[in-house]
Order: structure tokens, then C-alpha cells, then sequence
């Protein structure tokens, strides 16, 4: 470890973060590898390591034996100033070296709120934050994940962006970029190349020309690159790799357990959610192959706890089968199940009798809507009996705390439905007067609102968020309307949730707020420990742009999107018709239901079906 | 033998772990070596470790103690390296054996500390430094939980001497008092910024080198 570093680390909080050296890193001969690559995380050590797609890719990368892919995260604020003031730059936790000696810098970006980290990562680097200034072809910086399904805000700062799951999209990349840096390429004719590699797509490709009123007229491409990028994704999970050895942290993270993928999509297509249309199409796991990897998992980490993951674990078909098989190995050792993510019925709580033995805490359930005209405009398939029906058998169950997560601001809500909310609650607390056996111990009900930020991709894509202010009236008529002791009601802030909808639609002048963001002393903007509205008002203010005009404005439906080169699988087309069918009020179907051909199953292998 | 001691290694990057957090890497270590731990009774069932004296965070240790309980039979000769295998790096199990005594025996450590004056020579201070530290007081204030105190060192500190001095760098070899009271090696460097700004080093770091007894026989 140098000195430098040796130095700094006892004056800041929880130095283990920044020393890697955990069990089960990937360590290999810098001598004898041929390519290096740092991969990072623009949030800090306890997020990024609990990231499944960090977990996967970094050893879906160290599987090749000669890349060695190690890990970078950003440091806290305590650390990150000790860094600059000691003049050490940001370096990888398993060598200890400066990116500077890294061939490619590969950045997951899942969330907007990451943006202005990747910014501050790369000057930490020493390298300059604009493509265009680091003129070479080493390193590469490109970025994967969900939130490059709109390239356009920060398609100033990297090379080119992977689309889709990056198993082996990534791997291209780097395969490509390995022989373009022993052939000498210069760093165009490469991008160039790279473009052909499916779910790449190249920000300097593409040429935003704007209309007079500021909106897009068109992504120009340039010098042949493809008019539309396809996300690329894994077709047999089963065969697809999985990390059975994943880094084992020293020191505590927000999910310290193992996480085991079920499967792939979501098949309710609630029409605010974004990752129920980016994930498509459907591909499960076999029961088989879940058991096998969560022993093997269990085996090699030690953990106490493995948590099943996915957007919706009630609709995995081989849930019963998996959880009997996990459990008849982790009970006998003391290892737990979790499971979360389960829907509102019968069926989900008999499993959560069965995997939480001890009634602690709470159970969590996202009704989205106070009532039920808006649960059928956001095709939310709940109805309040069931709700109602699933808190009886909890209370009845033992437990005695239920937290419901709802969003103000969806489209056509109304005072009554914000009002509906609050009755939804009471009623809630009826059913317990009713069937807790149990009443001294009280009951605690949460009720906790974010504003809706509607985001590419998704069929309410074209919608306004409603502006703060309106926000705020229906955070204050939902708190006067709760009036039961027992209900809790907490609100999320109204400036972080307008700011990431700017942020989440934005086109490429959007990328100057972030940098101007970023200048003025933005990081790490997911807490809000950091997080400043003011300074965001000022950046967008810099640049000469309105932030409302990305996160409150409705999108014409035949304007140019700032997405609109990314196929993410599902046609727009069929998120046009849910996006009229919520206005006509209509559910659609479920994929269990009927498949309405979203398009995403066309991603597939030949002969595979979309198990929707 | 239920009850079992292991003796091992926190060094390099592992002296980064926290004591909180070196129990449950404890507990993972044992797991993943296939090791039947013992649980404690009741709701909440935990494994039954302690480590014997917990080490602050940044100083390193070659002779650390952790008993812990097992619910079946173990070969204790080749446990330790059975360990290590799946241990995070720094960390190194060197025997395991069942305890005798006590952990609550343990009273003197012993220590090693390298101090780096920067753009200084280590030759020229060793001299004061070891004459501070031979005084007959050797006033701290340190932070306790029950708040700020004045706390002498002198009783608790034996055998204080500089092993070499080369370069900006010099080295030196204490015996501190394990518990009741505990004396931290960093206290010492508290001592010296306190009262003697001048011999006070850029950077100081410590490594637990021996346990030992009342009786200054080594304590296992
Ligand atoms: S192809 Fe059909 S079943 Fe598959 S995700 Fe699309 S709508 Fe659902």
C-alpha cells in the first residue's frame, strides 16, 4: 500500500471501504494479462457491492483469463478531499494502482443521480471529463447499465455505451478494443469499428440538431453508424455466467447477503415503471440451476442470508420448487431466505410465513394509487380487497407493521384519489382491529409518497411530472387527510425527484448541467448528505437551460426523443397504446394473461420463447 | 472440547477491519471452512466468538486471540491452515489449541511501533524520545466513554526503548498494559503531541508483537 494512502486512511470513516483485499477478490499478474480494466461504480464502496450487476460483470470479465477487471468505487466526501489534498488519485481496490495505468475505465450507470460522481471519478483519475478532450484511444471510458437507455445527458463524457445486459457485449468491446490498441488504431477508426458490435452505441456518431422551440429534430448519424442501437441481452440463463464466487466484504454494506437472480423482466407491464419494459422480454431460471447456484453461493461466502432477486418474485412460475429446495439445505444451517418484492396475494404471504419465522419489523406492499380508477390508468393489477385481504393474513400472521409506497403526480390523478390514499390506510388499520390477535402490541402502518418521475422507455415516456408546487399541495392534502394515530405518513422531497427528471429525459445539452453541476461541487448527489438543490438551479442556469422544460413539459407524441436511436426491445408503438389505454382507463393483460407482442421476445434466440 | 482458542495474524490491508466487522468475518471464515460452530441459545441465534482483545483500527497484530465454541470434534493441527485458505488477506490463523486460562489473564502486550519524522533525522530525536517515555510521569489526555480524562502512563508502559533509528525513520519496542487500564499504542503518540510537540512524528504505526501475564510469562 503506498504511504500516501496509509497516511489518510486513519483519519477517515470506515477506512476498510478503500483497501479492498476482501475474500474472493480477483487478483491476477499485471505481467502477464493482457488487458486491465477498472470497473466503477459512481457511488460509494456499501452501495456499489451490493450491486448484482457489479457482481456479475466483474466476474463474468475476471473469467477471462487475460483481462484482469477490478473494482473502483467513489469515495466518501472525508476520503475523497483527503485524496485531492494529498495528491492521490483515484485507484483500484485489488492492485492499489492509479486508473491511470488502466486500459479501459467501464462505468455502471443505474441511476441519474450517479451522473455528476462519474464526472468527479474521472477528474479524480486525472483524466478530462469530455470524450472529445482525451483524444487518445487509451483508456477507454464507456458506461453500461439501465440508465444508458437515454445515452443522450451524458453522452458528452464517454466513448461509447453498452446497451442491455453487458455479459458478453462487454467482452466484444474490450475484445475489439485490444486489437485496436496493438494495432495502433486511432481512437475514431475504433469507435468507428465498435459501432457494428450489437448494443453499442456511439455518442460522437450521432448528431442532435434542435428545432427553434428547443426540441429535438434529429439524431444525425454520422459516418454510417446504425439508425437504431438494439440492446443486447442474455437469451438462455441457465447457460449465462453467474458469480458462484462473488467478493465477500469485510465490512459492513446495505446488503450484506447473496444474491441470487431468479429471473429476467417482469411480465405486469405497470405502465410508470421502467425497468417492467427495459428488462424485457421474459427469460427464467430453471429451479434446478437457482439451487444449484445459491448452495454453491452460500458455500463459497460464508453469508447467512440469500435473498432471491428480481422485479416481481410472486411471478417466477418455479418459485415454490426453488424456495423448498433452498430452504431444505439453508434451514438446518441457520441460513435465511429473503424474498422481497412480492406481490399483494394469498399465495406471497403463506411463502413469507414460511421464510421469515420471526415476525419482526415489517412487510412492504406498493399499491402505487389510492384508488382504484388510478390503479387501472397505471395498470397496477391490485385491487383493494386483495390488498386488504394479504393485511389480514399478516396480522393475523403476527406481524404488526405494513408499509405502502405509493406515488403522487401519476397522470389524470385527482384530490380524490390523493384522498384515497389515506382511506386505503384506514381501512388497513381496520382490518388489523379486526384480525390482530395480538392488540397490545400496536400496529405501525407507513405510508410513504414519491413524486412520479416518469422515464424513458416507459409507455408514460411523453408525460409532465407535475410541478413542484402541485407536488407539494397533494404531499399537504395527504397529510391532513391522514388522521389515525397509528398511520405514519413520510414524503419524499420534491427537488430530488424534478431534478432527476430533468436529468432522466434529458437530451445532450442536459450533459452541460451535469458538467457545470459537477464544476460547482456536485458528487455523490444520490445523498442527500450532498445533495443541493440550489446548485442544480444554478448549473442549469450556466447553460442557459430550464429544467422544467425536461421534467415538467408533456412530449409531443411524434417528437424526436432523445432515446429515440435505442431499441430497449419493446415497440413504441405498444407504449403509445398504454400510454392511451391508461387515459381510456383500460388494464391490459398481464404476459401471463396473453402476450401482446411488445417486441421484445424478436431479441430472443431463434426457436426460444419469451416466457412471459 | 467444546471450547477452543486461535491464535492469528491481522496484518496489511486486514488492519482496516473493525472489530464489529472482524466478528462477522470471523463467523464467514468459519463457514466457509466447513467449521460445526456453536450457536447461542434463544431468538437470535449467534455464533459464540470473542475475540479476546479488541484492536483499534490501522494497527496491525501477530498474536491475536479469538475463543470460540464448536458443537463437534475438530482437528486442531490442521484447522489453522484450513483457515487462512478462505481468510481475507491479512489475515492468518497460526494455531489453535484448547485455552487454559482466561482471556481476562492476558495483561501486558507487547509492541512494536515505527515512527516516521518526515525531513527529519530518526537519529537525532531517538534520544529525547526514549528519555520522555522514562519520566516519571508521563501525562495523557485521553478520551474515555465516560468523557475527557488526565491519565498517566507511567506503571503502564514498561520497557519503553528505540530499537533503531535510520533515516526518518524510528523504531521502537514497549510493553503496554492490556486491560484495566487498556493502553492503546496510539496513546503514546497522544503523549508526545501533547507534551512534546517537537519529538511528536509525522506518522506512527503499531504492531501487537506478544501477550503476556501478569507474570510477564506469554499468555496463550
Ligand atoms: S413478448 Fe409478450 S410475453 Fe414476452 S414480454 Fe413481450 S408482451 Fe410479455
Amino acid at each position: 500500500m503506498a504511504d500516501s494512502l496509509e497516511r489518510i486512511l486513519p483519519r477517515v470513516q470506515k477506512p476498510a471501504r478503500y483497501v479492498g483485499g476482501e475474500y474472493n477478490e480477483v487478483i491476477k499478474d499485471r505481467a502477464q494479462v493482457k488487458l486491465r480494466m477498472a470497473f466503477c461504480f459512481p457511488d460509494v464502496y456499501e452501495i456499489g457491492m451490493s450491486n448484482m450487476g457489479m457482481q456479475i460483470l466483474y466476474g463474468a470479465i475476471n473469467a477471462e483469463p487475460d483481462i484482469w477487471c477490478e473494482r473502483v468505487f467513489a469515495p466518501w466526501g472525508d476520503m475523497a478531499e483527503e485524496m485531492r489534498r494529498n495528491s492521490v488519485p483515484l485507484y483500484a481496490l485489488e492492485s492499489g494502482d492509479a486508473l491511470g495505468e488502466f486500459d479501459v475505465l467501464g462505468f455502471s450507470l443505474g441511476y441519474e443521480m450517479a451522473y455528476c460522481t462519474v464526472l468527479d471519478m474521472l477528474d479524480m483519475a486525472g483524466l478530462p471529463v469530455r470524450s472529445e478532450d482525451r483524444p487518445e484511444l487509451s483508456p477507454l471510458v464507456f458506461a453500461g447499465g439501465t440508465s444508458c437507455c437515454n445515452p443522450e445527458p451524458m453522452a458528452e463524457f464517454f466513448d461509447l455505451m453498452v446497451l442491455g445486459e453487458g455479459e458478453e457485449a462487454d467482452i466484444e468491446v474490450l475484445r475489439l478494443f485490444q486489437r485496436a490498441r496493438d494495432a495502433g488504431w486511432t481512437k475514431s477508426a475504433f469507435l468507428r469499428e465498435a459501432a457494428k458490435i450489437g448494443g453499442v452505441y456511439v455518442p460522437s456518431l450521432y448528431e442532435p440538431v434542435y428545432n427553434s422551440d428547443g426540441t429535438l429534430a434529429e439524431l444525425r448519424c454520422l459516418e454510417g453508424a446504425p439508425e437504431v442501437v438494439t440492446k443486447r441481452i442474455v437469451t438462455d440463463l441457465d447457460a449465462a455466467y453467474y458469480p458462484t464466487k462473488p467478493v465477500v466484504p469485510s465490512t459492513e454494506i446495505v446488503h450484506d447477503r447473496v444474491n441470487l437472480e431468479l429471473f429476467r423482466g417482469c411480465v405486469r407491464g405497470c405502465r410508470f415503471c421502467q425497468a417492467g419494459y427495459v428488462y424485457r422480454p421474459i427469460r427464467a431460471r430453471s429451479a434446478q440451476k437457482v439451487i444449484e447456484l445459491g448452495r454453491e453461493m452460500l458455500e463459497n461466502t460464508g453469508c447467512q442470508e440469500a435473498t432471491l432477486l428480481s422485479l416481481s418474485s410472486s411471478d417466477y412460475r418455479h418459485l415454490p420448487e426453488a424456495c423448498d429446495g433452498l430452504l431444505d439445505w439453508c434451514e438446518p444451517r441457520s441460513i435465511s431466505l429473503s424474498l422481497p418484492s412480492l406481490r399483494a396475494d394469498n399465495f406471497s404471504m403463506e411463502l413469507m410465513a414460511r421464510l421469515q419465522k420471526v415476525r419482526r419489523g415489517g412487510l412492504t406492499f406498493a399499491p402505487e394509487a389510492g384508488t382504484q380508477r388510478l390503479r387501472d390508468v397505471i395498470n397496477k393489477n391490485v385491487t383493494e380487497e386483495e390488498l386488504l385481504n394479504t393485511c389480514r393474513i399478516a396480522f393475523e400472521g403476527g406481524w404488526n407493521g405494513i408499509k405502502l409506497y405509493f406515488m403522487l403526480g401519476l397522470p389524470t390523478e385527482t384530490d380524490e384519489d390523493v384522498g384515497g390514499i389515506a382511506e386505503l390506510a384506514a381501512r388497513v388499520l381496520h382490518v388489523w382491529r379486526e384480525s390482530s390477535p395480538n392488540k397490545q402490541r400496536g400496529v405501525r402502518i407507513t405510508v410513504s409518497t414519491s413524486c412520479f418521475v416518469p422515464k424513458p422507455h416507459s409507455p408514460f415516456q411523453w408525460e409532465a411530472q407535475v410541478d413542484m408546487a402541485e407536488y407539494r399541495r397533494r404531499v399537504e392534502l395527504l397529510r391532513r387527510s391522514i388522521t389515525a394515530k397509528n398511520v405514519t405518513y413520510n414524503w419524499h422531497d420534491a427537488d430530488t425527484s424534478f431534478i432527476e427528471a430533468a436529468l432522466s429525459r434529458g437530451d445532450r445539452r442536459v450533459g452541460m448541467a451535469i458538467e457545470a453541476a459537477w464544476r460547482r461541487g456536485a458528487r455523490l448527489e444520490a445523498w442527500s448528505d450532498y445533495f443541493s438543490f440550489q446548485r442544480w438551479l444554478d448549473a442549469f442556469a450556466d447553460c442557459g437551460l430550464d429544467p422544467a422544460f425536461y421534467a415538467t413539459r408533456e412530449r409531443g407524441e411524434d417528437e424526436c426523443l432523445p432515446w429515440s436511436r435505442v431499441n430497449m426491445g419493446v415497440r413504441t408503438q405498444l407504449l403509445l397504446r398504454e400510454r392511451h389505454r391508461a387515459y381510456e382507463g383500460k388494464l391490459s393483460p398481464d404476459c401471463r394473461a396473453g402476450c401482446s407482442a411488445c417486441g421484445a421476445a424478436a431479441l430472443l434466440d431463434e426457436g426460444v420463447k419469451c416466457d412471459g | 472440547m467444546d471450547r477452543l482458542r486461535l491464535r492469528f495474524e491481522k496484518t496489511g490491508k486486514a488492519v482496516y477491519i473493525s472489530h464489529l466487522d472482524l466478528m462477522r468475518v470471523a463467523q464467514r471464515v468459519f463457514l466457509r471452512a466447513g467449521v460445526p460452530l456453536r450457536y447461542s441459545e434463544g431468538y437470535n441465534p449467534h455464533a459464540l466468538i470473542s475475540i479476546c482483545l479488541p484492536l483499534s483500527v490501522g494497527t496491525a497484530s501477530l498474536c491475536e486471540l479469538m475463543d470460540f465454541r464448536v458443537a463437534a470434534g475438530l482437528d486442531l493441527q490442521e484447522l489453522p491452515g484450513r483457515l487462512t485458505a478462505v481468510s481475507p488477506e491479512g489475515i492468518r490463523f497460526l494455531e489453535c489449541y484448547e485455552p487454559e486460562r482466561k482471556a481476562a489473564g492476558i495483561k501486558w502486550l507487547e509492541v512494536g511501533g515505527e515512527l516516521e519524522y518526515d525531513g527529519r533525522a530518526a537519529r537525532d530525536i531517538a534520544g529525547e524520545v526514549e528519555e520522555f517515555f522514562a519520566r516519571e510521569h508521563v501525562e495523557v489526555t485521553r478520551r474515555t466513554k465516560r468523557g475527557e480524562g488526565r491519565f498517566d502512563l507511567a506503571g503502564h508502559l514498561r520497557g519503553f526503548r528505540v530499537e533503531s533509528a535510520e533515516g526518518e525513520k524510528l523504531t521502537l519496542r514497549a510493553l503496554v498494559s492490556a486491560q484495566e487500564p487498556t493502553v492503546k499504542p496510539e496513546l503514546l503518540l497522544d503523549a508526545l503531541r501533547q507534551s512534546a510537540p517537537p519529538l511528536a512524528p509525522d506518522f506512527g504505526r503499531f504492531t501487537r508483537i506478544e501477550t503476556y501475564d501478569a507474570d510477564m510469562r506469554v499468555f496463550r
